[in-house]
């Protein structure tokens, strides 16, 4: 067993619940001979030092009946959490052990089972029997059974999919063993919550059936009864009433506060959430240039309005809250009609860089730069929301999620259009068909009358291809768009993104960590390690293994080449530094072959070499295009 | 192809009939449970020996089980529930004069608890989005577990007590005026309100993470579009899948409410057949509340299937 991990509400409710025992225990004692005690000529009084809650119509002190009442209630609601917990474990586990077919039809029972008011199946059992404390006690717990008979098949279920079961049901250990030996073991500490959390709803079942005078019988009173015949009175005197309901509520919130404390105990991550694109983001490095190398597109530049072109970035950074940069100081411009690819490996910032550019990063991330224009807008500054959603297209990576579920295809493909455009629903839906067509999607008409679950994976990638293009965008950026995809869709896909290109002059910004995707269609390729561009060369440059920067060679070895029919393929050692552990130095050094001293302790500009640039210190001792 | 709609009713008529059976089969069950002679019980401990066998007749007990049960069967189908022991009026009758009241609490309370708690909890999950406003959070969640720990007949009691007795703004019971409604439907909707809206800020924060969200904000949609007509219909799916039950089980609420308000209901009819043994209306109101709760359920799934297709085949909450 784990430690217990203390919180408020868990020592608050263990607290409360300790003193309700302990008031159950001495109570009759202390309280037994006051409880009783009539007194005529101090009826109906409200609460007062003498009496806290007042006195009943007999002039009996009602916090002294309440205090008395505590033990039958606490009693009567642990002994129904009993038969609920006992039970409902031992139908859940029976309905679990036997076959598929007797699994399906005990499920479906005990479904319809829960669907039914507990109140009104406790109320039937109390018809059968006599009502009293017994009959209270088995109807709550008979009519809880089946909740925990659920939650137990839902548990059992959900531990025998792991591997330990799997492998010891491989090994012919049977279903009573099985349960026994390896589920019974590890759903007992949820089984644990969920008993505190039965014992709370079986006290307010009980004081409910208590409450409609069909619980515990006279002359024997609990919380319930002692509010039931508070209520007659409530006119006349309100504290007969209200003296047992602070009693049932103490006793509910404490029960609820130690269902709360276990649950906020066992999953201690709940409380603070952080993005998973953050968690799996990026690494980085610090820039300075290097004094005596001629630098190029510094960060603290501006591009001049006629070079801007679809894409001008400069010392774009992307940030946590904590200061940490997952991408640092990133600078570049894409041209009209380019096709401009990123690449890098997982965590290097190029999916970051391409969501900062679309203006979609994700809660917690903030992008700084000294010059962010994106398809004619500012970026830093506030673009009208409509003309940024027609402007930049985006393919995102995983066409089975970034489809809304449950939206009809067509849509989502014409929302911009409806919306910001003012485009009618027919006059959109006609463009998507012909977009769909364009993007070679069978039966266009069709397509947009299904929802996503309906359309293969490949098709709904070419529909996100088309939603993109429907608003005829300056800018589409396509974000890992066939990493999901099989490899015979892959090609199709990339085929779709050049004709968009040459047919309609798009200009894409391709986001891959596959080298060979980003030679067969890109014009101009940047590589980026550890949150920086460490080198950005033509793709002829690429295609004829022209790279400069030792971690491009490294990446163009570590790739295989269908030309090639032998030769090695050579991994790279070591992996990138986490962002918190970057080095002063150039962030690829602690795996590079050509490392020396001021790699570590200088961090490499970006140098014009050819018609490309390189970030490395190699490039001023080594003769530049030498292989 | 057939319509998914078709293949939805179908399957669901057969659920339907199944619920129906286990109801008939349990509330005919239900007499024959009675512990010792339900004659003796029914007539009571003084009764003559002529009485007792009178009861066992007009009951059919003396009959074989399934004659018993083929009768009662028949009796159902043409929607003859007997005749109340107490009163002797005709049980279809008894209902037909209550069930409009109990109907109309309970409906006006799941509306109310609905349209409450999706805003709420979708409210709070966007505000405190990121671990943004953290006090909001734990306000919102001890606000909710305090109340959501309070039973619905204390806080009928606290209502009373605040709004009729001590303000005399309300009435506290019956069911004359439209005013006398608001007591009993806030008392039965505050604990479902509670647990739903933690249920909606747990599944909206879940769904606002999703890959589909980013793609609706690169269309660049206003907040009030984004949350309806995005966020919503996936977080109903998730929400009502896991809340329906709560729906169902707030009938059982109305019945305790129902009794503290003196509402001329279902509810506080059984209470007083349970107190007089009257076993025909018992077996009456059981069915027809357990109807009820399959009606809900059934209504449940007809806004799951119109929001979210998938859940028409019967694939629901994949995300």
């Amino acid at each position: 067993m784990r430690r217990v991990r203390w919180n408020a509400p868990l020592i608050l409710g263990l607290t409360a619940t300790a003193v309700l025992i302990v008031i159950a225990i001495i109570a009759p004692w202390v309280w037994g001979e006051r409880a009783e005690q009539t007194d005529y000529s101090a009826t109906h009084q409200s609460a007062s030092a003498a009496h806290w809650f007042g006195t009943d119509l007999f002039g009996r002190d009602v916090f002294a009946r309440t205090m008395v009442a505590t033990r039958p209630t606490l009693l009567m609601a642990f002994a129904a959490m009993l038969i609920a917990s006992v039970g409902g474990i031992i139908a859940g586990s029976v309905i679990w052990v036997s076959g598929p077919r007797v699994r399906e039809i005990g499920q479906r029972v005990i479904d319809i089972l829960i669907s039914y008011p507990s109140v009104l199946f406790a109320l039937v059992i109390a018809a059968i029997l006599q009502p009293g404390a017994v009959t209270s006690v088995v109807a709550i717990g008979l009519a809880t059974c089946p909740a925990f008979a659920r939650l137990t098949t839902n548990l059992a279920a959900s531990v025998a999919t792991r591997d330990f079961v799997s492998t010891s049901r491989l090994l012919g250990v049977g279903p009573l063993r099985l349960l026994r030996r390896h589920i019974l073991p590890n759903i007992a500490e949820p089984l644990l919550v969920l008993m505190s959390v039965a014992f709370t709803i079986s006290l307010k079942a009980l004081t409910g059936l208590s409450v409609l005078g069909v619980g515990l019988q006279a002359p024997a009173y609990d919380w319930g009864s002692l509010l039931a015949k508070g209520l007659e009175g409530i006119y006349v005197n309100a504290w007969p009433a209200l003296g047992p309901s602070i009693a049932i509520v103490v006793a509910g919130l404490a029960g609820g506060f130690i269902g709360d404390g276990l649950a906020a105990a066992a999953n201690p991550a709940s409380s603070r959430r952080v993005p998973k694109r953050t968690m799996k983001a990026a690494l980085a490095a610090a820039s300075a240039s290097v004094p005596g190398a001629p630098p190029l597109l510094r960060g603290d530049e501006v591009v001049p309005a006629e070079d801007v072109g679809v894409v001008a970035v400069r010392g774009l950074s992307v940030v946590m809250a904590d200061g940490t940069r997952l991408v640092d100081e990133v600078s570049f411009t894409v041209g009209e009609g380019e096709i401009v690819g990123v690449v890098g490996e997982s965590g290097s910032g190029k999916s970051l860089t391409a969501m900062a550019l679309a203006r979609l990063l994700a809660e917690g991330l903030r992008a700084e730069a000294n010059q962010l224009s994106v398809a004619g807008h500012n970026l830093l500054g506030r673009p009208p929301r409509e003309k940024l959603a027609k402007d930049i297209g985006i393919v995102y990576q995983d066409p089975a999620s970034s489809f809304n579920p449950t939206m009809k295809v067509g849509s989502q493909l014409t929302e911009t259009l409806r919306v910001h455009g003012g485009v009618s629903r027919g006059k959109a839906a006609a463009r998507a068909i012909e977009q769909l067509t364009l993007a070679r999607v069978s039966r266009p008409e069709l397509r947009i009358k299904q929802h996503p679950h309906e359309l293969s994976g490949g098709m709904r990638q070419r529909a996100m291809i088309a939603s993109a293009l429907l608003t005829s965008p300056k800018l589409l950026i396509a974000d890992e768009p066939t990493t999901a995809l099989d490899v015979t869709v892959q090609a199709d896909v990339l085929r779709l993104l050049r004709e968009a290109n040459t047919r309609d002059g798009v200009t894409i910004l391709l986001i891959s960590h596959d080298i060979g995707v980003v030679s067969a269609i890109c014009d101009r390729v940047l590589v980026m390690y550890a949150g920086r561009i460490a080198e950005e060369l033509s793709v002829e440059d690429l295609r004829a293994g022209n790279a400069r920067h030792p971690y491009t060679r490294a990446l163009l070895a570590a790739t295989p080449k269908v030309t090639e029919t032998s030769g090695e393929l050579a991994p790279i050692p070591g992996r990138p530094p986490q962002p918190a552990q970057r080095p002063s130095g150039c962030a690829f050094a602690p795996r590079c072959p050509l490392a020396q001293d001021v790699c570590v302790e200088e961090r490499p500009a970006l140098m014009r070499i050819g018609t490309g640039a390189a970030a490395c210190h190699a490039l001023t001792w080594q003769p530049v295009g030498v292989q | 192809m057939r319509s998914p709609w078709f293949r939805f009713i179908v399957r669901r008529l057969i659920g339907l009939a199944g619920v129906l059976i286990v109801l008939v089969a349990g509330t005919f069950l239900m007499v024959q449970l009675i512990p010792g002679d339900p004659a003796q019980l029914v007539a009571g401990p003084n009764a003559a020996p002529e009485q007792v066998t009178h009861v066992r007749e007009t009951l059919g007990l003396d009959q074989p089980l399934w004659n018993q049960f083929t009768d009662y069967t028949r009796g159902i189908l043409s929607a003859d529930l007997g005749n109340s022991f107490a009163t002797g009026e005709p049980v279809s009758k008894v209902i037909a004069s209550r069930l409009p009241f109990t109907a109309q609490l309970a409906f006006a309370s799941i509306v109310l608890v609905l349209l409450i708690s999706v805003p709420l909890g979708m409210a709070i999950a966007v505000a405190c989005q990121g671990g943004r406003r953290r006090w909001l959070d734990s306000a919102f969640t001890g606000a909710t577990s305090f109340f959501g720990a309070i039973p619905e007949y204390v806080f009928g009691v606290l209502l009373i007590f605040i709004f009729a007795v001590s303000l005399g703004l309300l009435p506290n019971s019956g069911a004359a005026t439209v005013s006398a409604m608001i007591l009993p439907v806030a008392a039965v909707s505050v604990g479902p309100v509670c647990t739903l809206a933690r249920i909606v800020r747990r599944e909206t924060t879940v769904v606002l993470a999703q890959d589909y969200m980013r793609t609706a904000r690169g269309r660049r949609l206003r907040p009030l579009r984004l949350y309806t007509r995005h966020a919503l219909p996936n977080l109903l799916t998730s929400t009502l899948t896991l809340g329906g039950l709560i729906l169902a089980s707030l009938l059982g609420g109305t019945i305790i409410v129902e009794f503290i308000f003196n509402w001329p209901g279902l509810g506080t009819r059984i209470i007083s057949a349970i107190v007089s043994r009257d076993y025909p209306v018992i077996q009456g109101v059981v069915l027809v509340v357990g109807l009820l709760a399959a009606v809900i359920n059934l209504l449940v799934d007809v806004v799951l299937g119109l929001t979210d297709a998938r859940t028409l085949s019967g694939k629901a909450g994949t995300r």
